[in-house]
């Protein structure tokens, strides 16, 4: 993975950086020292490393703008951090660059259950929002893995999913508004606790930018309230196939669960010895259904799903009877990774969407690219929606391990992309995935995002290096007319 | 000499975009041309008539998402899915009838160019968020494509909701991609009668602090009431406000029972089943009650909802003859007020905007449109971004020109 090569003009200029930066912000929010310098030397993507030129913690809307405006005039690059739990480098630093945290910005500002919202500051953890709201009866939806730790302004830059958002959407989806801060030290706000834009839907399309476009200061969020009554279903399934057609099945019959989970035999086993949860370990897949509503529906709902399973072939099926039990279904798939985490040394975490319908066809493929690498992979679906979280085992101190991960890991996302699904679906594009952007984007679909890009951030200084295979000046962006199909684009070398 | 081109395929429609960049003539692009008396006048000579990109294709029901051009009637896709209990969740509006057109001539392009979605956008979100991929050609003559079929994408920017909502100046839309959800087996509507807009707001936020699911939450003041088509609410006499629950047949009666327990200590409740809740939803989501009567002038509002009755309130102080009624718990208003030539905008604007919200001028003879600002206003840099972001996809500004803002 190549980075663009630091800027020797701006790392000469890091005295004077730093002079500036304490003109902004006390002594204490700005780091310039090795030592502390290393808490932000990656995000939950660990193999890549780099050491910012500075980081700082701003402790308001306006500090983040003077920063801005000063990296501005100084042409230094800023990458913006929440909690550092993403998982495609988004957060990767950069040696020429201001690493700005989030994490000082993180009070609830309203809970407004009269306009069933919250308004927050970008450094508050996905759950506290939910907890804050939890007395008066509601929640916050969307709920990644990492949510006792990720930020929702992390959450906005990503536009992350989770368990339950076959049911209740992504971020993209329940959100009214944000606050944020353009490069150029302009505070805009998009959206607020009202629905949809005046104009163009630029909350759409912040949600999502991996911090490209804007730095987010504050968060409208929407409130739900919380379903009375939450059971759920956890079947075993002799063959990956059943499984699989199972969801296709349950699906089709109008039913939309709350969330849909399957874990392959070998995430069952590693799974199994880790939490001892009592998962059937002669099966080869397990997925756990679960519902959510007023108890005659997810009565109604766990009988049917029931049903449907056994017609499509389960071994087993067991329904929650209580609380107890059902966090004892999920204990197991929320310690897959700890688990995998037990088996190896080290764990890459993919995230490819499919159809539904290829969930066999991509397994049986995940299976014969294991032997070819020779790499253990434990596979973990978000399966409602078609989203796979394969795991695969490697050791980074044996030499050519990472590549070798790297480029399994590669193939599984080409086929992806070949079976009519995406290259992403929750955990962004970041540096991980930035390569493979042309097997899903031509180089027209790529420049017109570059061009959006430069409608926020004409001088390229936001998170430059992600997401984009080939940086482009926004002048020569702007020049690019097309005649006849003809482009007379000048190729820039990739960095 | 008007020109009406009319490309049956997305080549044809490269080849049209670059014929006006070279001629330097901008086009108006139309799908079904039903929403021409919405939005500002387009100030263009030559149209591009989407008409022939019309069909669905490639309906999944088991991956619930189908393709179809832009032209193509929501009617036919509402039909197609029906027949596999499926529908488009978003309840898009036919705002034909209510524009003075005939109903049923709404296509998909126009829904989704104007993000238009109806009651049940507060539980099943907007139709910008059914939108799962699309392909365009930007006013350089390039075709591009985003998102994709699947609905769990963060693959590069989300494109596709910038392009919902752009009014086709932004990218003439080719093809696009779209989630269809299930059907409820069973609807069922809570009344309530009686109430004032402050208490019948009230008692949508109740409902909507329920576990129940509700789907959809209006407040019909008497005089609005008494034009619908269902007994129970024109018959009233009195104000209504109603409460939807769909869902499997067990579950929507249960909720129902619930919701009626919960809303009877605001005033007598009444239920309909599903045939009269779906005449009910149908006039609020294509605003029937302002249909009949084209005079005044329509506003559409998206408020804080908490705010609706005020907002209301303080305009009806200033402007004589105001009549509204509320959607979305009362986060959606539409407002008729009799006919003047600045649309009062100033007097809903003002409101709107110490609210929180914006306020889109929906019915107003041509001249109007094209003299007060149809769209909300935005803070200067704001409206600095979005014409940035025009000129990096249509520099030369050849796609439905002052369709949104005057001169952009």
């Amino acid at each position: 993975m190549l980075m663009p090569k630091p800027d020797q003009a701006v790392l000469a200029k890091r005295n004077r950086l730093i002079a500036g930066l304490h003109d902004i912000l006390p002594a204490d929010c700005v780091i310039g020292d090795e030592t502390r310098l290393r808490a932000y030397e990656c995000d939950g993507l660990s193999a890549y490393r780099q050491l910012p030129l500075v980081a700082v913690l701003p402790r308001e809307t306006a500090e983040v703008a003077a920063i801005l405006r000063l990296c501005r005039e100084l042409e230094v690059k800023i990458v913006p951090r929440g909690a550092g739990t993403g998982l495609s480098g988004g957060a990767l630093p950069l040696a020429d660059g201001v690493t700005i945290g989030l994490s000082k910005l993180n009070r609830i500002l309203e809970v407004d259950t009269a306009n069933r919202c919250a308004v927050v500051q970008p450094g508050v953890a996905n759950l506290a929002i939910s907890q804050a709201a939890e007395a008066e009866g509601w929640f916050y939806a969307p709920d990644p893995s990492s949510q006792y730790a990720c930020s929702i302004g992390g959450n906005v830059a990503e536009n992350s999913g989770g368990v339950h958002c076959l049911k209740y959407g992504l971020t993209t989806n329940n959100i009214l508004g944000t606050e944020i801060v353009l490069m150029d030290g302009e505070v805009v706000r998009l959206g607020g606790r009202h629905f949809d834009s005046e104009g163009y839907d630029l909350l759409g399309v912040m949600t999502g930018s991996e911090g490209l476009l804007g730095v987010i200061t504050e968060v409208t969020v929407r409130l739900l309230p919380r379903p009375p009554v939450v059971r759920a279903l956890l079947i075993g399934f002799p063959t990956v196939e059943s499984a699989g057609a199972c969801v296709g099945e349950v699906i089709g019959s109008g039913i939309i669960p709350a969330g849909m989970e399957i874990m392959d035999r070998f995430a069952i086993q590693a799974a199994e010895n880790f939490a001892h949860v009592g998962y059937p370990t002669d099966v080869e897949a397990v997925m756990i259904v679960e519902f959510d509503g007023p108890a005659v529906e997810v009565d109604h709902l766990v009988a049917r799903v029931s049903e449907i399973a056994n017609n499509a072939g389960a071994a087993s099926v067991r329904a929650s009877r209580d609380e107890a039990e059902r966090e004892r279904f999920w204990a197991g798939r929320k310690a897959a990774f700890a688990a995998a985490g037990q088996l190896s040394p080290d764990y890459y975490v993919m995230d490819g969407t499919i159809p539904r319908g290829k969930l066999a066809e991509i397994l049986g493929l995940i299976k014969r690219l294991s032997e070819k690498y020779d790499l253990r992979v434990a596979n973990v679906f978000h399966a409602g929606d078609g989203n796979l979280h394969p795991l695969i085992l490697y050791d980074g101190n044996v030499a050519g391990e990472f590549e070798k991960t790297e480029a399994f890991g590669a193939e599984i996302l080409e086929a992806c992309v070949v079976m009519g699904g995406v290259l992403t679906g929750e955990h962004g594009v970041g540096v991980e995935k930035r390569d493979l952007m042309g097997t899903v984007f031509n180089e027209a679909d790529l420049n017109q995002q570059q061009r959006v890009k430069c409608a926020f951030d004409p001088d390229g200084l936001l998170n430059p290096g992600k997401v984009f295979p080939t940086l482009h000046r926004c002048a020569e962006l702007g020049l690019m007319h097309v005649h006849k199909g003809q482009v007379p684009f000048p190729d820039l070398p990739r960095f | 000499m008007t020109e009406r081109l009319a490309p049956n395929s997305e080549s044809d429609v490269v080849e049209a975009v670059q014929w006006a960049l070279a001629a330097k003539t901008p086009l108006e692009i139309v799908a079904g041309g039903s929403k021409r008396a919405l939005g500002r006048p387009v100030a263009a000579e030559h149209s591009l008539d989407l008409g022939s990109l019309t069909g669905m294709r490639d309906y999944e029901p088991a991956e619930m998402v189908f393709d179809a051009g832009p032209a193509t009637p929501v009617a036919e896709i509402t039909a197609e899915l029906a027949a596999k209990n499926q529908q488009l969740a978003f309840e898009p509006p036919d705002l034909g009838p209510l524009l003075g057109e005939a109903e049923g001539r709404a296509t998909l392009g126009g829904v989704m160019a104007c993000n238009l979605s109806g009651p049940r956008r507060i539980k099943a979100f907007a139709a910008r968020d059914h939108l799962l991929g699309l392909k365009a050609v930007t006013g350089r003559g390039e075709a591009i494509k985003t998102g994709g079929r699947v609905v769990k994408n963060v693959t590069g920017y989300d494109l596709c909701k910038l392009m919902a909502g752009s009014w086709g100046t932004l990218g003439v839309v080719t093809d696009l991609t779209v989630r269809a959800l299930p059907a409820p087996e069973r609807t069922r509507t809570v009344l309530v009668f009686g109430l004032d807009d402050g208490r019948g707001l009230k008692a949508l936020r109740a409902a909507l602090a329920t576990p129940h699911e509700v789907s959809a939450a209006a407040h019909l003041p008497a005089a609005i009431a008494a034009r619908s088509g269902v007994s129970y609410i024109m018959e009233a006499g009195v104000a209504v406000s109603a409460v939807r629950v769909e869902g499997f047949g067990l579950s929507a009666e249960a909720r129902c029972v619930a919701l009626r327990d919960a809303l009877g200590a605001f005033g007598p409740v009444e239920e309909l089943h599903s045939k009269n809740s779906g005449t009910l939803w149908r006039e609020v989501r294509d605003v029937a009650p302002f249909a009949a009567d084209t005079a005044p002038q329509v506003w559409r509002l998206s408020l804080t909802p908490d705010k609706g009755a005020s907002v209301v309130a303080q305009i009806a102080g200033v402007v004589l003859g105001a009549e509204a009624f509320y959607d979305w718990g009362g986060g959606l208003v539409w407002l008729a007020l009799p006919a003047r030539d600045d649309a009062a905008a100033s007097v809903v604007r003002g409101a709107v905007d110490e609210a929180g919200g914006h306020a889109l001028l929906v019915r107003a003879s041509e001249r109007v449109r094209r003299n007060t600002a149809v769209f909300h206003p935005q803070p200067a840099a704001l409206a600095a971004l979005s014409a940035r972001l025009k000129r990096g996809f249509d520099p030369d500004g050849v796609l439905n020109p002052g369709r949104m803002v005057a001169g952009v």
